[in-house]
Order: structure tokens, then C-alpha cells, then sequence
């Protein structure tokens, strides 16, 4: 079984390109060149200096011993938190800021959810002098002002998404109207292993640099390579991408795929695609997406901004069907508990969408000697309103 | 032959109309359609509302979204169709995204529009390419042409082979731009639509995207076989009243 994108863009039943004709030049450019800029040697010693000098990487491989005993399994964190910008979205902006420069491009858009891959973009804009457009859902402009305010300071336009729910989804189909209107000079950087072919291949090499990291370092503690699991929580899924990407053809890794389940999976209130979700198109892909009968797209939901999109980038949809991920599914009320467990145990506060992936424990038994490791996305600072909202602290 | 091919021979500009099936109120749809032919329109596009209309701007999603909670679905659609060609002659087209359209059941879809006198499709969303490995053969089991886009970028290949799975006619996107975006045409626009002329294409071309008035009407038709109104019609809908559509395609005609 092959767990990468074939030649037409898809990964098993799942990807594609279903875009208007209007984007055809600009995604069919970016098909057309995105592996043979990748692998320019330039490219790459910039990319990987800007990532150790920029970034911070690698970011640190930490065996956390007080979660590993309370579990009695063996418990490593990829420390993305660490990096530039308090999460991994940066890995992606980094290495797209440099493909749209090769590309000749002077003007760059995104779209964000909670903000965190529009700081992301607004930071690598700003360190390579580009124009930044960054469309938010109004909903989440009045919800996450600190995100807004750095964008802001980092030089980025923030333009509101005032249409449908007027979230994440939203923001997403604003910046491919933006990219409709203005198809010469701009180049769209996509957040998530989500939107047509190339873009989830694209941002999952890109991410691909944690599980590539992850190899060496556990080489180094553990002397193997390859642990008994890789976990990663899931929203459109470019931290899950690039934990998994240099383990999907190990068969002896097995792979743990953590959504949201807001207030349960079938409450109503839930962002878990993969049991929610219906094959059916959303921003250019197909992919398991959360949707009516009549295939409107729904609005999901999750205590965490990052976790509640409606669908899954298409790679996951294919890990999905195949069975070579498993999927599950923490509510609201686990995630926030797991989130206060690692503060406590190990002085480490994660963002709210990586909570999710701590919280398997509580449900799921491991070997003592099973070496588990869980990619810690994100930091928690900009959920610190959400955590006293929740604990009353 | 199908409608659609028999209204491209007739030796006239057309005017296309373009609404949202279930807008302003959810069994506006006929009426519309019926009052539409009378005032003189030579062909419609029925969109079926998205609720994530990419290509669209401000006025067409706004109408999408009231269409939705109105009631509108695909079945909601057919059902209100099912007579209309009883009393209306003229092509009808749906216009929609292609989600909807694949959890009908594209087959199911196709035999639908059939059975209510559906002459084709434009769907936004579903390339080309896709259409002509995927679809292309269940399209035409039905009789349904289906129409596809181009824009200013879109390379002579590519309008090359878009004409070449064409069996009606091309839709000519007038500028780089989302629905409703732009008033009036300057030289990039002419010079464009000159271009497309000079191809000597198989299919005649309709340009949409920023037809309004009769001015723009005027200019477009000057280069292409007709012109689509979409946003500008919506509009008129929202401002003014279903009652009233002849003065709107009067104003058109002038």
C-alpha cells in the first residue's frame, strides 16, 4: 500500500484538484514546479539554515519520565512548541515564503482559524519584506484579540471573513477568492495538509522535517529509529502529516490519529471527521468532510480553534480508510484535563488542540516498554483565556 | 439536438440570466423562470445554492445562504421543476458547485435533470479534466451539455482543449474576478475578448462576470455570441421584486 500522493494528485480515493477554472494557472504552476524547486540545492540550504537559525530546530526529542511512569509506558514529546512562533505551523510558512519567492511572487495570502498559522505567515512575510494578507473569521478576531494584535505588529493586513459562519472555513474561502481576483502576483500559503493538489503534499514535506528529526533523535536515546507509535492530534492535520510522513511505510510504527470530539462524538458539537465526516469536497480536495445529506458543508466544533475545521487534509482520509491510522475521538472536558495533567507533571503548558493528544492515555493501555511519541504542536500561551475561562483559575 | 444548440444557431446576441433557485422565497423558482422567457431571455441558469460558493462574490453567496435557509436542496429543486416544461421553451441550465451534486449521486443527478427537461450544467468546481475521464460519458447518456469556464489566464492549450470537450458553449469569465466584482469593460477586457474571437473556436462563446447593464451587455456581445447576468440580477431581485423582472431585462435590451 502506498500512503503517499500518486502522480494525478491523489492519495487512494482522496485529493485531487476540484478548483475553478480561475485558480487552474496558479495551482497548475505550483503542480508543475513545487518538487523540482524543493529540490534545488539552494533551496534547501536555505530552508534548512533558516529552520536551525530561524526556527530553533531541531526541536528537542524529550523523554517525559513523570507522564511515562504515571502511564507505565515509555512517553517521548516532540517539542514543537519550542519553535519560532510557539508551534509547527512555522516549518510550513518558512518553506512556502521561499517557493512563492522562486515563484516571483510579491504578495502573499493566508487564511487562520485561532491565528496561529496566520502569525506564522505574517512573521515570514515580514522576514522576507512580502505584503501579508491574512483573512480571520470574524467570530475568531473577536476570540483570539492577542493573535490578532501580533499579526498586526508583525506588519499583516488581518481582513475579516464576514461570510457563512464566519469561522475558519470561512477565512479559507475568502483567501481563494482573493487568489480568484488576483492570479499574477499572489501566492496563497494554505495552513493546513488540506486544499488541491500539490498543497498537502506540499505542506506535508514541509512538516515532514519532524518525524525526519524524530528518526535521528530516537536513534540517539533509544538506539532505534522507529517507535512503537507516533501520535498527533488532527484538525486539517499538518502536524499529524509531517509526524507520520517518514513512518507510513514502517510497518512496525503504528500510527494514532487524535480529533476532536467537542462535546462528544455524537452530540452534535464535534469536529471528528473521520467518523462525522462523508466523502465529498471541500477547498479543492476530496476528502471525508462533515456535511448534510445534501452535501452543504456543516460547522464543526471543538474547544479548540485549531481542531474545528470540517474536514481532513486527504492524506488522512486515506490512513483512514485503509485502517493504517487509528482514529479517536477526546472530548472537550479530556483534552483540557490532559492539558492541566502535563502542567503539572512535566511544567509544560500545551496548546489545547496538542491536550487532545494527551489525552489517549486515560483511554488507551500501553507496554511498558512501548516507546510512544506524541508531537507537542503547539504551546498554550494563546489558550491561557480558555484555560482560566475553564478551570476558574 | 439539444436546446442549448438549437438557441446557439439563432441568429441573435443572447442574453442568459443567472439565479439562485429558492431566492428571495423558496417556490420563487418557477415564476421566475416563467417570467424570465416572457420578458424575452434566451437562456437561464438555475443555481443551485453552495454553502460554500468559492468563485462567488458578496451578492450571489448572500442569495446562496438565504436559499438555504429557505429550504432549497437538490430534491426541493426537481420537485419544484418537474412541470416546467410545460409551459417554458427556452435552455435551462443548473449552475453548482459539485459537492451537492456528488452526494445526489452524479449518475441520479443526470437522469433527474433529463426527466425535468434539464438542457446542461456548469459546474465551477469540477475540472476539466476530471469531467473528461470521470464524467463525460454519463453527461452525455443523458443529453447534457455540459459548459465549462475560461479566463484572461487560461493558456490557448487549455482553451484548445476545452473546446474540444465542448458541445455548446464556452463561458468566457471576463476578468480575473469573482461574481459581481467590477463595473464596466476597459481595453485589458477588449482586448481579451478579441483574443478569444480570433481563436475560431468550434463553440461560440458567452461572456459573464461583470454584465450589468446594457452597456456592458452591448460591449460584450460585440466580441461573443451572448452574455450571462448573474449578480446585477440578484441584486434587482433583492431591491425590487420578483414582479418587476420584464423592467429589468427590458433595461438589458434596452
Amino acid at each position: 500500500m502506498n500512503y503517499n500522493v500518486n502522480q494525478k494528485g491523489y492519495y487512494g480515493t482522496f485529493g485531487g484538484a476540484f478548483i475553478p477554472e480561475m485558480l487552474y494557472p496558479n495551482v497548475e504552476e505550483l503542480r508543475q514546479k513545487y518538487l523540482e524547486v524543493m529540490a534545488e540545492p539552494d533551496f534547501k540550504k536555505e530552508f534548512n539554515q533558516l529552520l536551525k537559525d530561524y526556527v530553533g530546530r531541531p526541536s528537542p526529542l524529550y523523554f517525559a519520565k513523570r507522564l511515562s511512569k504515571k502511564y507505565n509506558t515509555k512517553i517521548y514529546l516532540k517539542r514543537e512548541d519550542l519553535n519560532h512562533t510557539g508551534a509547527h505551523k512555522i516549518n510550513n510558512t518558512i518553506g512556502q515564503i521561499l517557493m512563492a519567492k522562486r515563484l516571483g511572487k510579491t504578495r502573499i495570502i493566508a487564511e487562520t482559524g485561532a491565528g496561529q498559522h496566520g502569525v506564522a505567515t505574517a512573521t515570514v512575510c515580514a522576514l522576507m519584506g512580502l505584503e501579508c494578507i491574512v483573512y480571520m473569521g470574524e467570530i475568531d478576531i473577536a476570540r483570539q484579540a492577542p493573535n490578532v494584535a501580533r499579526m498586526k505588529m508583525l506588519g499583516a493586513k488581518v481582513v475579516p471573513a464576514l461570510s457563512g459562519s464566519r469561522t475558519l472555513k470561512d477565512a479559507t474561502n475568502e483567501a481563494i477568492r482573493d487568489w480568484i481576483n488576483n492570479p499574477v502576483n499572489t501566492h496563497y500559503i494554505i495552513g493546513s495538509a488540506i486544499g488541491p493538489h500539490p498543497y498537502p503534499d506540499m505542506v506535508t514535506r514541509f512538516q515532514s522535517v519532524i518525524s525526519e528529526e524524530i528518526k535521528w533523535q530516537l536513534k540517539e536515546q533509544e538506539g532505534r529509529e522507529n517507535p512503537n507509535y507516533v501520535v498527533a492530534c488532527i484538525g486539517g492535520g499538518s502536524n499529524a502529516a509531517g509526524t507520520y510522513y517518514h513512518f507510513l511505510h514502517e510497518p512496525d510504527v503504528k500510527i494514532i490519529a487524535v480529533e476532536a470530539a467537542g462535546l462528544g462524538v455524537n452530540s452534535g458539537e464535534s469536529a471528528a471527521t473521520s467518523v462525522l465526516g462523508k466523502e465529498g469536497i471541500i477547498h479543492g480536495c476530496k476528502t471525508l468532510l462533515m456535511q448534510t445529506v445534501d452535501g452543504q458543508i456543516t460547522e464543526p466544533y471543538s474547544i479548540s480553534a485549531g481542531l474545528d475545521y470540517p474536514g481532513v487534509g486527504p492524506m488522512h482520509a486515506h490512513l483512514a480508510k485503509t485502517g493504517r491510522a487509528e482514529f479517536m475521538a477526546i472530548t472537550d472536558d479530556e483534552a483540557m484535563t490532559a492539558g492541566l495533567e502535563l502542567c503539572q507533571l512535566e511544567g509544560i503548558i500545551p496548546a489545547i488542540e496538542t491536550s487532545h493528544a494527551l489525552a489517549i492515555f486515560e483511554q488507551k493501555t500501553f507496554k511498558a516498554d512501548d516507546v510512544i511519541v506524541v508531537s507537542l504542536s503547539g504551546r498554550g500561551d494563546k489558550d491561557l483565556d480558555t484555560y482560566i475561562k475553564y478551570f476558574k483559575l | 439536438m439539444n436546446r442549448i444548440q438549437n438557441k446557439l444557431q439563432e441568429d441573435k446576441k443572447l442574453l442568459s440570466i443567472y439565479f439562485t433557485a429558492g431566492y428571495p422565497s423558496l417556490n420563487d423558482t418557477v415564476t421566475i423562470i416563467q417570467d424570465l422567457e416572457k420578458s424575452g431571455v434566451d437562456m437561464i441558469e438555475i443555481g443551485l445554492p453552495f454553502s460554500d460558493p468559492l468563485a462567488d462574490g458578496p451578492t450571489i453567496q448572500a442569495s446562496s445562504t438565504q436559499a438555504l435557509k429557505n429550504g432549497m436542496t437538490s430534491e426541493v429543486l426537481f420537485n419544484q421543476l418537474k412541470d416546467i416544461r410545460k409551459t417554458v421553451n427556452i435552455p435551462l441550465i443548473i449552475m453548482g458547485y459539485f459537492n451537492p451534486i456528488l452526494q445526489y449521486g452524479v449518475e441520479a443527478f443526470c437522469k433527474k435533470c433529463q426527466e425535468v427537461g434539464i438542457d446542461g450544467l456548469i459546474i465551477p468546481d469540477l475540472p476539466v479534466d476530471v469531467y473528461h475521464d470521470d464524467y463525460k460519458t454519463t453527461f452525455e447518456t443523458y443529453g447534457l451539455i455540459n459548459v465549462f469556464l475560461i479566463t484572461p489566464q487560461t493558456s490557448d492549450d487549455r482553451i484548445h482543449f476545452i473546446d474540444s470537450v465542448s458541445n455548446g458553449f464556452i463561458y468566457m469569465v471576463s476578468s480575473a474576478s469573482v461574481t459581481g466584482s467590477q463595473s464596466g469593460f476597459g481595453d485589458e477586457n477588449t482586448a481579451y475578448f478579441k483574443r478569444i474571437a480570433n481563436m475560431n473556436l468550434k463553440n461560440p462563446q458567452i461572456i459573464g462576470f461583470g454584465i450589468s447593464d446594457n452597456k456592458t451587455f452591448t460591449q460584450a456581445t460585440e466580441y461573443a455570441k451572448g452574455a450571462i447576468i448573474g449578480s446585477a440580477f440578484i441584486k434587482f431581485l433583492s431591491d425590487t421584486s420578483v414582479n418587476a423582472i420584464h423592467e429589468f431585462v427590458k433595461a438589458i435590451k434596452n
